[in-house]
């Protein structure tokens, strides 16, 4: 047997050394440093928190793509993108502020303390100054508030649930994708006009935050439009075999179909439901019909025929017919092969709104790039409200957008789209059939369905 | 009346897809005495075979089209099927769309084939460890093998169709002058399955080799020392086990797309129909398996979920503490299994 040298005073002794000597450089930085992650070299780090395994890691692949492009974009490689189409023209293709632009990326796995836990990796060890993507809004509120907490800036990516920018808004946080309100205020005129005003719908909804607030949206919205709520079923998430929640459907009276899941969950419930003959049906002497109120073009795709005729809503779709979208889906398309989806360009969009912010802020501090993204440089048209104020931009594929002050969500034009019935390729599944104009989607920031939250005071770490 | 047989259809049809995985379970479990946690891997892996056949059938070769564009301006781009240029339009579409069906014919061989690589290569060395020892490195296998799946097929659902004559809705009750409209594929399912533990019980009861196994099961050191080697035959039936469970997941893609962690859904299920059902009783697990299958069912309509909100969920769970506590071995279950 080898005798240790170790006892028991030395070994107190020399990690309390160690311990000290561990936190030296802590005590340093966190003096020299007026915030979280100052940049001091020639680069700067960004943090790419996005769904690479899980239900919606598709999603997450095509969000990282968009993310690389905005970097070599920022950093003047590739032919620009929407730099050369955003209003703003504080970027240069020289970095940002000078630095170059680097990032690191992590695994959300759509779950909230996993993403929770690669966030802060991110921002720990890596240096990250701001975190952008996501696909899930359970993973958005919970990485939100670690950023906020941390004193970092957070750029959601796809994140579609009322609270959000709604009770669990965050100073640090800002959210360009559209929100469940929204999809319902610009879906129910829409459908009223397709189907007439004297329906009665049936929902699914997935049973976590995101699928509450969409399927509370869409109630409000139809039944001011004359709807009638048949009934209103909550799914577990991952549910599978749908038949069970499909089979009451058909006694029930209802001759509509709202299928408020996602995922999988929506490429399931929606096949299921058209597999028991649901469109081809006859209720009340009217067609029966099925609305997804949140389409994405890769579930779009793994749907296959059963979205045809389908209306849904969505933040962005390549096939508009804007400058600052040509520009992002020739750049994107010349360097994959396909076209962008939804979730990709809100990334790309968010990425060039910070970098913009900080251009503007001429910091990388949090609170002075908070001050950037809330600064009034005017409003939206035919909305008369005091709150219409906070940074307008354009050029960024979704028309002139405000930046809204009082939350930190984005107000602009909304998409409706429906199932194509003659696809001329694989990407082509989705037609527009309405873009919705902002003041139609628009909403006071205390409405009841945002309220209880409190934005709070930007917090700059360090 | 319609809504409640409905619902009895729907549980037949999820207790279709139970009871085979559960026949497999418990076929390796009776022989082999192995408790095979990568046995859902093997009902993916047969869902897969029906997405890799569709993919082989749909393999095309790419001619430019100048008259078209796409959606960068070039020229289009449009893919023509090796097989309708080879066997003409008709044919080759008819191929495609039969593609589920005909996968049966493709799966056997595989499935076979990866049962006895999964019993030669890994599970026979774990006969004479403990059952956890077996339970770790089942479970770990089946973690590779769907992560397997993943680098290849991505981890969003794949749409597989049924054949265009399959689709549809049948009115069932139209014999008895009732509205039970459901769909054709469901019912072909339930069939399919029907058929499928027919032929095993059928297999296990008629026929010599059976007559062997199922002597096996009951006392295998007793048919080893009448000379016959058991263990071949029971890596046989490992085979014959995972290929009902990869037939299971074929015929499933139509129902539910299929993805890479589906077998992991199923798998718990199939546990707790076994031991419902009683551990080594085959007709056990079939009979719990549909019986769950309907169980859950109604559990999920809309009366249930909204008197005890979240019984869909726990429903499978409540009954299996139920049959433990008044029938410690499972309904059908026999003395002597699994007890020292």
């Amino acid at each position: 047997m080898s005798k240790s040298q170790l006892t028991r005073r030395g070994l107190l002794k020399t990690s309390a050394l160690a311990g000290a000597g561990l936190a030296l450089p802590t005590i340093f930085t966190g003096r020299a440093s007026a915030y979280t992650n100052e940049p001091t070299g020639g680069t700067v780090t960004l943090g790419f928190n996005i769904p690479l395994t899980g239900p919606y890691s598709e999603e997450g692949k095509d969000e990282l793509r968009a993310q690389q492009l905005a970097v070599e974009h920022l950093n003047g490689e590739g032919d620009g993108g929407m730099i050369s189409t955003f209003s703003s023209k504080t970027l240069k293709g020289n970095g940002i502020l000078g630095k170059k632009v680097q990032y690191v990326s992590g695994d959300t796995q759509t779950k909230s303390d996993a993403a929770r836990a690669s966030a802060q990796s991110m921002i720990q060890k890596d240096g990250a100054v701001m975190i952008n993507g996501g696909s899930s809004s359970g993973v958005a509120v919970a990485v939100q508030s670690l950023c906020q907490e941390a004193g970092v800036i957070f750029m959601a990516g796809l994140t579609h649930s009322n609270d959000t920018t709604g009770k669990d808004k965050k100073a640090n946080g800002f959210r360009h994708f559209c929100d469940a309100y929204m999809s319902g205020a610009a879906l129910a005129p829409v459908l009223a006009k397709a189907y007439g005003k004297e329906r009665r719908f049936y929902s699914l909804t997935a049973d976590y935050t995101w699928g509450w607030t969409q399927s509370a949206s869409m109630q409000k919205f139809l039944t001011d439009e004359g709807w009638q709520l048949v009934e209103d079923i909550r799914t577990p998430v991952g549910a599978g075999d749908f038949s069970s929640y499909i089979t009451p459907v058909l006694n029930s009276g209802a001759d509509v179909l709202i299928l408020n899941e996602y995922g999988g969950d929506m490429v399931n419930s929606l096949t299921q439901s058209v597999q028991f003959g649901l469109r081809d049906k006859q209720v009340n002497g009217k067609n029966f019909e099925i609305i997804v109120p949140l389409y994405s073009e890769l579930m779009a795709k793994g749907a296959g025929d059963a979205i045809k005729g389908v209306f849904g809503s969505a933040n962005w779709t390549w096939t508009l017919q804007n400058e600052g979208t040509k520009a992002f889906v020739k750049s994107f398309g010349t360097k994959y092969g396909f076209p962008p989806s939804n979730s990709a360009q809100t990334c790309y969009a968010q990425i060039l709104l910070y970098a913009d912010a900080v251009e503007r802020a001429g910091s990388f501090e949090p609170c002075a790039i908070v001050a950037a993204l809330e600064q009034n440089t005017g409003s939206l048209e035919s909305i008369d409200s005091p709150s219409n104020k906070g940074y307008v931009f354009d050029g960024l594929g979704n028309g002139k957008t405000l930046y809204r002050s009082a939350d930190h969500q984005c107000f602009k034009d909304m998409v409706v789209l429906k199932g194509k019935d003659n696809p001329a390729n694989e990407y082509d599944s989705l037609e527009i059939v309405d873009v919705t104009p902002a003041d139609k989607v628009w909403y006071e920031p205390d409405n009841e369905m945002f309220a209880g939250g409190d934005l709070g005071k930007c917090n700059n770490g360090a | 009346m319609d809504a409640f047989l409905l619902q009895i259809l729907n549980g037949l049809d999820k207790g279709s897809a139970y009871a085979l995985i559960a026949l497999g379970l418990t076929l390796i479990f009776g022989t082999l005495g192995v408790v095979n946690f990568a046995h859902g891997a093997l009902f993916m892996i047969g869902a897969f075979c029906a997405v890799t056949l569709q993919r082989l059938l749909n393999l095309s070769f790419v001619t430019l089209d100048p008259s078209q564009t796409d959606f960068l301006g070039n020229p289009l781009k449009v893919e023509t099927p090796y097989i309708e240029a080879w066997f003409g339009k008709a044919f080759g579409n008819a191929l495609i769309d039969w593609s589920v069906p005909l996968a049966i014919i493709f799966a056997i061989p595989i499935m076979v084939g990866i049962g006895f690589a999964m019993e030669r290569g890994l599970i026979k060395h774990f006969y004479r460890r403990p059952h956890a020892d077996q339970i770790l490195v089942t479970f770990g296998l089946a973690i590779v093998l769907q992560e397997i799946v993943k680098y290849f097929f991505g981890a969003n659902p794949i749409q597989t169709s049924a054949p265009e004559e399959l689709t549809g809705v049948a009115n069932l009750g139209a014999a008895i002058g009732m509205q039970l409209p459901y769909p054709l594929w469901r019912i072909t399912y339930f069939l399919f399955a029907s058929v499928i533990i027919g032929g095993v019980f059928a297999f296990l009861q008629f026929t010599t080799f059976g007559m062997v196994v199922r002597a096996g099961m009951a006392d295998r050191e007793t048919v080893g020392l009448l000379g016959i080697n058991i263990d071949r035959r029971f890596t046989i039936m490992f085979g014959v086990a995972a290929a009902v469970a990869g037939l299971a997941g074929v015929m499933y893609g139509p129902i539910l797309s299929p993805n890479y962690h589906m077998g992991m859904d199923f798998l718990v299920l199939s546990f707790v129909v076994v031991v419902v059902g009683g551990m080594g009783s085959l007709p056990g697990a079939v009979l719990a398996g549909f019986l769950l299958g309907i169980l859950q069912s109604f559990a999920s309509t809309t009366w249930a979920s909204t008197t005890i909100p979240g019984i869909n969920q726990i429903i499978i769970y409540l009954v299996a503490i139920v049959v433990l506590l008044t029938r410690p071995r499972g309904l059908m279950g026999r003395k002597g299994v699994m007890e020292e």
